[in-house]
C-alpha cells in the first residue's frame, strides 16, 4: 500500500507530463476500443441469422433471378416449413447518400414475418400490413432515423425496377428482440411489385430474387439444402441453397480486404502510444537518477528501484487505460448516432474491453522494462554526480 | 529568427532515445494517413483508366451499373445508324454490344467464392480497348466457350491458370489466356464471347453498349439524338467518368474512414511530441536564460524551439512516407458496393500526396510543439538563470 | 559611466512583498573594476542583474553611459545588452550542443557581420584567452577553467563597455581562478572595460580596484569611505 501511494505521488510530481500522457493513453485505448467494435459491427448481419432458415438464389449468379413458382416445389420437399419469395427492391429514399440509405424488400406477406420471429410486430399492425397491398412494414431503427410513423407514406425510386415513384403506406414497425437483430428494412408486398412488372415490363414478371426457407431441424441444414438443388438440377434455373449465415457471411468476406486492414491499423495506435509512454518513462528515469543512486548508496536494493519506474510506467497506463475503456461506451453510442443506419448492431463486447485491458498492460510494462532496468543498475558513483 | 540552425539540429540529435521515440511515433501517424490517400489515389487510378475518352457507354437510364442495365436488341441495333459513331476501315460502325453477369470463385488460399465480374464482348469490344493487351495465352475464338482472365483474377484466384476450366451457366468454359487491363478495372474480369454468354445466360437483352465516338465533341450530340428518339430510354456517359463514378461510394467510405482515423492518431503522436519538447525547455532553462541575457529577443526562443518541434516531425514524416511507399508492391481486392464484384487496385504515391503529407507533418510539429515554445520564449531571463 | 540612483527592487512571493535592494545610490566610474560583497540574500547579484540590463528595478534611475535603461522596452534592452553588456557566469553558462568557436560567436549572430569578419573576430577572442588550440572542442571536453574562457571570450566578442561577472570563480580550483582572475585583471587594465563582479572568494576580491559592500539590500558604509581603493591606480 505504502509502495502504491508512492509511485502515485511521483507520477504527480510533474503534473503536466503525467496529464499528457494519460490523455494520449486514453484517446488512444479509446480508439483501438472504437475500432475493434467497428470490426464486430461488419459481422453483425452473419450474427442476426438463425440455423433455421436456408437461403436459395440463382446458382449461376445473384444477380439472377428464379422462376416464383419454385415456391411450391419448395415448401414441399421434406422438412420445410414455410417459405417465402424475397427480391431486393433496391428504394431510394429521398437521395442515394449514405444518411439516407436503407434495405428495402419486396416479399410474400402472408408467410415472411413467420419466418423472422426476431421482428416482434404488433399483430393489429401485421393485419394492417397484410390486408393493404401497397403498405409496408419499417424496422425501428430506420422508424427513428427518418422519423416515419405509421399511417406515413414513403415514396420510393428503384434504379433497378424504374417505374417513376412507388408510395408505399406504413401499416406497422416491428422491434428488436434483442442487440443482435437488426431493424435496418423496409419491407412491402411482392405482390403489388409483380402486379407492376406484369403491366410494364411483363418479362420480369413472377422472377423472386431469393426464396428464404425455414426449416424445422437446424441440424439437417445441409441435407434439406442439397434437397432443395437437387429438385432444379438441369431446370431453366438451378438453384443453389445454403444456411442464412453463410449467406451473409459470403458478402462480408467480399469485403474482407477492408476489415483486415481497419484490425490492423487498430493496432497501430497501441504502437504509438507506445512510443509515447516509453519517451515519458525514459526521460523520467533520466531526470531521476541521482535519486535512484542516492536510494542505492543508502541500501535500498537495485530491485526497489526498478520496481519504483516500473511500478509508475503499469500505473500511468493502468490510469489512461481505464479511464479509456470508461469512454467507450458512450463515445460508441455516439458513434452508432452518427452513422445512421450503417452499423445496425453496434455495441461494446466484453472480449474488445479484455483486448483494451490487455493492450494498456502490455503498454506499461514494455515501456517500464527498459527504464527500470536502467534504473536498478545505475552505478551509485555515477547516479550521484548527474545531480551536478 | 538568429539562433543557429546548428544548436537546434543538434538537441535533437543528443537526445537520441527521446528523438527516435518521437518521431517514430509521428512516423507511425504518417504511415497511415499516406496509406490512405495512397489506397484512395490507386482505387480512382484504376477505375479513371477503365475505359477511354474516345469511348461511351449506353445503360438503360438510371441503372448505376452495368450489371443493373438492360439494352434490347433492336435498342442498340438503332445505335450502330447513330451520325456520332466511328465507323471501321471495312465500314462496319465501332459499337460494341456487350453482357455483364456476376458469378463466384473462390481467391487464391481461401474456399469463400467471391463475386467475379464476366464479361461477354464481341472481337470489336477488344478493338475498342486499346489499354488492353494479352500478356500469356492468346484471347479467346468468336462462337466458342473460351474465356481469358484478368491479370488480377488470375493473380488472386483459383483454377484460372491456362488450361483450366471453370463451370458457369451449365457449362463449361476454357481458359485461354491472360490479359493485361492496364492497371484497371478490366483486370479484375473475365472476358468470353458475347453471343455464347448469352446463350448460356439466356439472355435476351444486352447490359451495356459502348461506342467509340466519331471525336470527342461528339458525345454531347450523341446525347441528344438518344434523348430524342423515345425508343432509346438510355443514358449516355463518356466510359471514363462512368466508371469513375461507380467507386464513389467505396472512395467516400476509405477517405472519411482513414481521415478519421489519421486525426485521432495524430493527437497521440502530437501529444507525445508536446511532452518532448516541455522536456526540452525544462532540461534548457538555464541555455534559455543566457541566450535572452545575450540578447537573442523572445520570438527568436519561440521560433528555435518551435522549429526543433517541426524538424522532428519532419524526420517522422519523412520515415513515414518511405515506409508508406513499399505499400506500392500490395494490391488490394475488395467488393465495389455498387457493382457487387471484386475490384482490385493497388496504393498509388503521388507527388500531390508527399506534399500533402509533408504539410502535415509540419502541422503536427507546429501543433505539438507550440505550448512549449511558448513557455520558453515567456520566461524571465533572472528565473532561468537561477534554474542553474 | 554606471550612475544609480535610488534603485529599489521586491518580489513578490505568495502575498508577501520581499524587498531585495533598498534606495541604492551608487556611482562607478569606467575603467573601474569593482567587487560587490555580501552575504547571501544581501541582493548583490539582484543590483547586478539590474546593472547588466536582465532584470527591471521597481523604483529608481540607472543611467549607463548617459542612457537610463530602466526606460528601455523589452525588446531594445535585448539590443542595448547584446552592445554593450559581456556576462560571465559561475557555471560558464556555456551551449553544452556548441563547440568553443560557435559558443564565442552567439553573440556576433545578433549583429549583421558577415563570417568571415565574425570568424577573424573568434579567433582573435580565442587567443586572446589563450585557446586558440581547443576551438573545436565541446564544452564536455573542456576543464572548468577551460570553459570560462570560453565564457570570457564570448563576453567580449562585441566589444562592449560593460563586464559583469556573477561568482566567476565559484566553481573552480585555486590555480584556474587565479587564470581567469588575470584575465579579468588584464581585461580591465590592458582594454579599459569596466568591470563590476560579485564574489564571495576573498581572494578574488583583491583583483578588484573598489569593493562594496550590501547588507540586506543596503550598501555598507566602511570605515573610511564607502568604495574602497584596493589596488593603486
Amino acid at each position: 500500500m505504502y509502495y502504491l501511494k508512492l509511485i502515485f505521488k511521483n507520477i504527480f510530481r510533474h503534473r503536466l507530463r503525467s496529464i499528457l500522457t494519460i490523455v494520449g493513453l486514453v484517446v488512444a485505448i479509446l480508439a483501438f476500443g472504437l475500432l475493434q467494435t467497428v470490426v464486430n459491427a461488419w459481422y453483425a448481419g452473419a450474427d442476426m441469422a438463425s440455423a433455421n432458415r436456408l437461403v436459395t438464389r440463382n446458382a449461376t449468379s445473384l444477380v439472377f433471378s428464379l422462376p416464383a413458382y419454385y415456391r411450391e416445389r419448395i415448401k414441399a420437399i421434406d422438412g420445410v416449413t414455410a417459405v417465402a419469395i424475397s427480391n431486393w427492391f433496391g428504394g431510394v429514399y429521398k437521395d442515394q447518400t449514405f444518411k439516407n440509405f436503407f434495405a428495402t424488400f419486396a416479399v410474400d406477406h402472408d408467410v415472411f414475418f413467420d419466418l423472422y420471429p426476431e421482428f416482434r410486430v404488433k399483430p393489429d399492425e401485421l393485419l394492417a400490413f397484410k390486408k393493404d397491398q401497397r403498405g409496408c412494414m419499417v424496422g425501428r431503427l430506420i422508424a427513428d432515423q427518418h422519423g416515419f410513423k405509421v399511417g406515413d407514406v414513403i415514396p420510393l425510386t428503384s434504379p433497378i425496377y424504374g417505374g417513376g415513384t412507388w408510395e408505399l403506406t406504413v401499416r406497422g414497425i416491428y422491434e428488436p428482440k434483442d442487440e443482435t437483430t437488426v431493424t435496418r428494412q423496409l419491407y412491402f408486398h411482392w405482390d403489388y411489385m409483380n402486379e407492376q412488372m406484369k403491366k410494364r415490363f411483363p418479362k420480369r414478371a413472377e422472377s423472386a430474387g431469393v426464396f428464404i426457407v425455414q426449416i424445422a431441424d437446424g441440424s439437417r441444414a445441409a441435407e434439406i439444402s442439397q434437397a432443395i438443388d437437387r429438385e432444379f438440377r438441369n431446370s431453366l434455373a438451378e438453384t443453389l441453397t445454403e444456411t442464412e449465415k453463410a449467406f451473409s457471411l459470403g458478402f462480408v468476406a467480399q469485403t474482407e480486404a477492408i476489415v483486415t486492414a481497419v484490425k490492423i491499423v487498430s493496432f497501430v495506435v497501441i504502437v504509438i502510444i507506445f512510443a509515447v509512454v516509453a519517451n515519458t518513462m525514459a526521460m523520467t528515469a533520466r531526470e531521476r537518477l541521482a535519486e535512484y543512486a542516492t536510494l542505492k548508496a543508502l541500501g535500498f536494493p537495485p530491485i526497489f528501484v526498478a520496481m519504483l519506474i516500473f511500478g509508475e510506467s503499469v500505473l500511468i497506463s493502468a490510469l489512461g487505460g481505464a479511464l479509456g475503456i470508461l469512454l467507450t461506451f458512450p463515445v460508441a453510442a455516439g458513434f452508432k448516432l452518427a452513422m445512421g443506419t450503417m452499423f445496425p448492431v453496434f455495441y461494446v463486447t466484453g472480449q474488445t474491453v479484455a483486448m483494451q485491458v490487455a493492450a494498456s498492460v502490455a503498454v506499461g510494462v514494455l515501456a517500464g522494462i527498459l527504464p527500470s532496468i536502467r534504473a536498478a543498475n545505475v552505478r551509485i558513483v555515477d547516479g550521484l554526480r548527474y545531480a551536478g | 529568427m538568429k539562433i543557429p540552425f546548428s544548436y537546434i539540429f543538434r538537441n535533437l540529435w543528443t537526445r537520441k532515445l527521446t528523438t527516435l521515440l518521437t518521431a517514430g511515433g509521428m512516423a507511425l501517424v504518417v504511415f497511415v494517413f499516406a496509406a490512405v490517400l495512397m489506397l484512395d489515389a490507386g482505387l480512382k487510378r484504376t477505375l479513371v483508366s477503365t475505359g477511354s475518352l474516345d469511348n461511351a457507354i449506353l445503360l438503360r437510364q438510371s441503372s448505376q451499373t452495368e450489371i443493373q442495365s438492360s439494352v434490347y436488341r433492336d435498342q442498340a441495333s438503332l445505335l450502330e445508324t447513330m451520325r456520332e459513331v466511328a465507323h471501321g476501315n471495312d465500314g462496319t460502325p465501332l459499337v460494341s454490344k456487350e453482357t455483364l453477369v456476376l458469378t463466384q470463385i473462390p481467391k487464391r488460399g481461401s474456399d469463400k467464392p467471391q463475386n467475379i465480374v464476366v464479361r461477354g464482348l464481341p472481337a470489336l469490344g477488344i478493338q475498342l480497348r486499346p489499354q488492353v493487351h494479352i500478356v500469356d495465352g492468346r484471347w479467346f475464338r468468336t462462337g466458342t466457350s473460351e474465356i481469358v482472365v484478368g491479370r488480377s483474377i488470375a493473380d488472386g484466384f483459383e483454377g484460372v491458370g491456362i488450361g483450366e476450366r471453370l463451370r458457369f451457366a451449365a457449362r463449361e468454359w476454357t481458359v485461354v489466356g491472360t490479359f493485361d487491363g492496364g492497371k484497371s478495372g478490366f483486370d479484375s474480369e473475365i472476358w468470353g464471347d458475347v453471343e455464347q454468354m448469352m446463350q448460356a445466360f439466356r439472355r435476351t437483352a444486352y447490359s451495356s453498349v459502348i461506342v467509340r465516338l466519331r471525336d470527342r465533341q461528339a458525345l454531347g450530340a450523341l446525347e441528344g439524338d438518344v434523348n430524342a428518339d423515345q425508343r432509346l430510354i438510355l443514358d449516355v456517359k463518356r466510359e471514363p467518368e462512368f466508371y469513375a463514378e461507380q467507386s464513389k461510394t467505396l472512395s467516400t467510405f476509405i477517405s472519411i474512414l482513414g481521415l478519421t482515423l489519421s486525426i485521432i492518431f495524430s493527437i497521440g503522436a502530437m501529444i507525445g511530441a508536446m511532452i518532448t519538447m516541455y522536456a526540452a525547455v525544462a532540461n534548457r532553462t538555464t541555455e534559455i536564460g543566457t541566450l535572452r541575457a545575450l540578447g537573442f529577443r523572445r520570438s527568436s526562443i519561440l521560433s528555435a524551439f518551435l522549429l526543433e518541434s517541426v524538424l522532428l516531425a519532419i524526420v517522422g514524416g519523412i520515415a513515414g512516407l518511405t515506409l508508406a511507399s513499399f505499400l506500392q508492391a500490395f494490391t488490394i481486392t475488395t467488393m465495389n458496393w455498387q457493382s457487387f464484384s471484386q475490384l482490385a487496385f493497388g496504393f498509388d504515391l503521388t507527388a500531390r500526396i508527399v506534399t500533402v503529407t509533408l504539410v502535415f507533418s509540419i502541422v503536427m510539429g507546429l501543433v505539438g510543439g507550440f505550448l512549449p515554445s511558448v513557455r520558453a520564449a515567456r520566461l524571465e531571463i533572472v528565473d532561468s538563470l537561477r534554474a542553474a | 559611466m554606471v550612475s544609480i540612483t535610488h534603485l529599489s527592487k521586491s518580489y513578490r512571493r505568495g502575498d508577501q512583498v520581499v524587498p531585495v535592494l533598498r534606495d541604492i545610490t551608487l556611482a562607478i566610474p569606467e575603467g573601474d573594476f569593482i567587487a560587490l560583497m555580501g552575504p547571501s540574500g544581501s541582493g548583490k547579484s539582484t543590483l547586478l542583474n539590474l546593472i547588466a540590463g536582465i532584470d527591471k528595478p521597481d523604483s529608481g534611475e540607472l543611467l549607463v553611459h548617459g542612457e537610463d535603461i530602466t526606460r528601455l522596452a523589452e525588446a531594445d534592452l535585448a539590443d542595448w545588452r547584446a552592445s554593450n553588456v559581456g556576462f560571465i557566469f559561475q557555471f560558464y553558462n556555456l551551449m553544452p550542443v556548441l563547440d568553443a568557436f560557435e559558443n564565442v560567436e552567439l553573440p556576433l549572430l545578433l549583429t549583421s557581420l558577415g563570417k568571415r569578419e565574425r570568424r577573424e573576430r573568434v579567433e582573435t577572442a580565442l587567443s586572446l584567452v589563450g585557446l586558440a588550440d581547443r576551438m573545436e572542442h565541446y564544452p564536455n571536453e573542456l576543464s572548468g577553467g577551460q570553459q570560462q574562457r570560453v565564457a570570457i571570450a564570448r563576453a567580449l566578442i562585441t566589444d562592449p563597455a560593460i563586464i559583469v561577472a556573477d561568482e566567476p570563480t565559484g566553481d573552480l580550483d585555486r590555480k584556474s581562478a587565479e587564470e581567469i582572475l588575470g584575465l579579468l585583471r588584464r581585461l580591465n587594465a590592458e582594454m579599459g572595460k569596466t568591470v563590476i563582479m560579485v564574489t564571495h572568494d576573498g581572494h578574488a576580491v583583491e583583483s578588484a580596484r573598489h569593493v562594496t559592500h550590501l547588507e540586506k539590500g543596503e550598501l555598507m558604509p566602511d570605515p573610511g569611505s564607502s568604495s574602497q581603493p584596493r589596488r593603486p591606480g
